[in-house]
């Protein structure tokens, strides 16, 4: 075995490997920021990141809620309409959960 | 411009956004104390625990770690795990990148650190922050700070205590993130039409989800609804 592999082997290979998992998180926090400080904005990728944040939302929770079946779907659609109608952020979240762990209790 | 609408840094921002960060807690505590619970049953130290909630700070990519954790290393198991972790992360890529136009004028010292602490829930306080109109970098700082603080108590709690938290799922609170998200798009709102490539990011993203194994469709759908975006007139 080479001597980095003997390295890797001792418990300092954990150390190694939550490093270099935080390196590339790290890499990946701070690479939008730089890419977009290289980029000149046109009204076109202006219009593309104002749809981003949505986009990453929907992106991100959709494929789980339908995962989760009808119970999430109605606990989304609550926390939504709660929000909507409060805007407060604590609130849409409560009636969110309440919804969920009452259907489920139900169910 | 009013000179409030041009972004700035106050530690009066720092405390606004430490308080902005609450309705996130409950997510970060359920996500962290799980993690902290799955990672001492999977025979992790305290040490290593603690090092994945502090240094890489990114819940699913930590769970993920998780899975593939080895007792002993060899350069490809490091490769893999690194790997794995840059694909889960990348779509914090596109969080900084929204993040630009507001930090572009700020120290790169704070940047460097303020980015270190940046999570999905810091982003979407600091977005909505942002979308009213707000521009103190401090908040999003703030969030950050507190939120990371947070994650590390809950991370120590799950790894100790995490059979005294009695069935989760009852509460709701295993989808406690996901519904946190959809709050947060209510702000987000400005009319059916922008919110077009909203709907082309979800759509994109069940189908690859539906094809493609991990959490790819995060980027795919994402990356979908910029597209969108930029050929919407």
């Amino acid at each position: 075995m080479t001597t980095l592999g003997s390295v890797i082997a001792s418990p300092w290979g954990s150390v190694l490997a939550i490093g270099a998992m935080a390196v590339v998180t790290y890499l990946c926090r701070i690479a939008g920021v730089a890419v977009m400080s290289r980029v000149r904005l046109t009204p076109r990728i202006e219009r593309g990141l104002r749809a981003l944040p949505g986009s990453i939302i929907l992106a991100t929770i959709l494929p789980v809620v339908i995962d989760n079946g009808f119970p999430a779907m109605a606990a989304l659609a609550a926390a939504i309409v709660a929000m909507a109608v409060t805007r407060i952020d604590i609130v849409g979240l409560l009636v969110g959960l309440g919804t969920l762990s009452v259907i489920r209790m139900l169910g | 411009m009013s000179p409030a609408l041009r972004p700035h840094f106050s530690t009066a921002g720092l405390r606004h956004g430490a308080r902005a960060a609450l309705p996130a807690f409950p997510g970060f505590i359920m996500f962290a104390v799980a993690f902290g619970t799955a990672a001492a049953q999977k025979g992790l130290s305290l040490g290593e625990t603690l090092g994945l909630s502090a240094f890489v700070y990114a819940g699913a990519s930590q769970m993920v770690g998780l899975e593939i954790w080895q007792k002993a290393w060899t350069p490809s198991t490091i490769l893999t795990i690194m790997m794995v972790t840059a694909v889960v992360n990348a779509r914090l890529i596109l969080l900084g990148a929204t993040l630009q136009p507001w930090l572009k004028d700020e120290p790169l010292a704070r940047t460097a650190f303020n980015l270190f602490l940046l999570t999905e829930a810091g982003w979407l306080v600091g977005t909505r922050y942002h979308g009213e109109g707000g521009r103190d970098v401090g908040v999003l700082l703030g969030c950050g700070i507190i939120l990371w603080l947070v994650w590390l108590v809950a991370t120590l709690t799950g790894f100790f205590a995490g059979a005294l938290v009695p069935e989760p799922r009852r509460f709701g609170l295993d989808l406690v993130m996901p519904i946190f998200f959809g709050v947060m798009l209510v702000p987000l709102w400005k009319g059916a039409k922008p919110a077009l490539p909203w709907l082309v990011a979800g759509i994109v993203s069940l189908i690859v989800h539906a094809l493609v194994p991990g959490y790819v469709f995060i980027i795919a759908g994402a990356l979908a609804g910029v597209a969108a975006g930029m050929l919407i007139e």
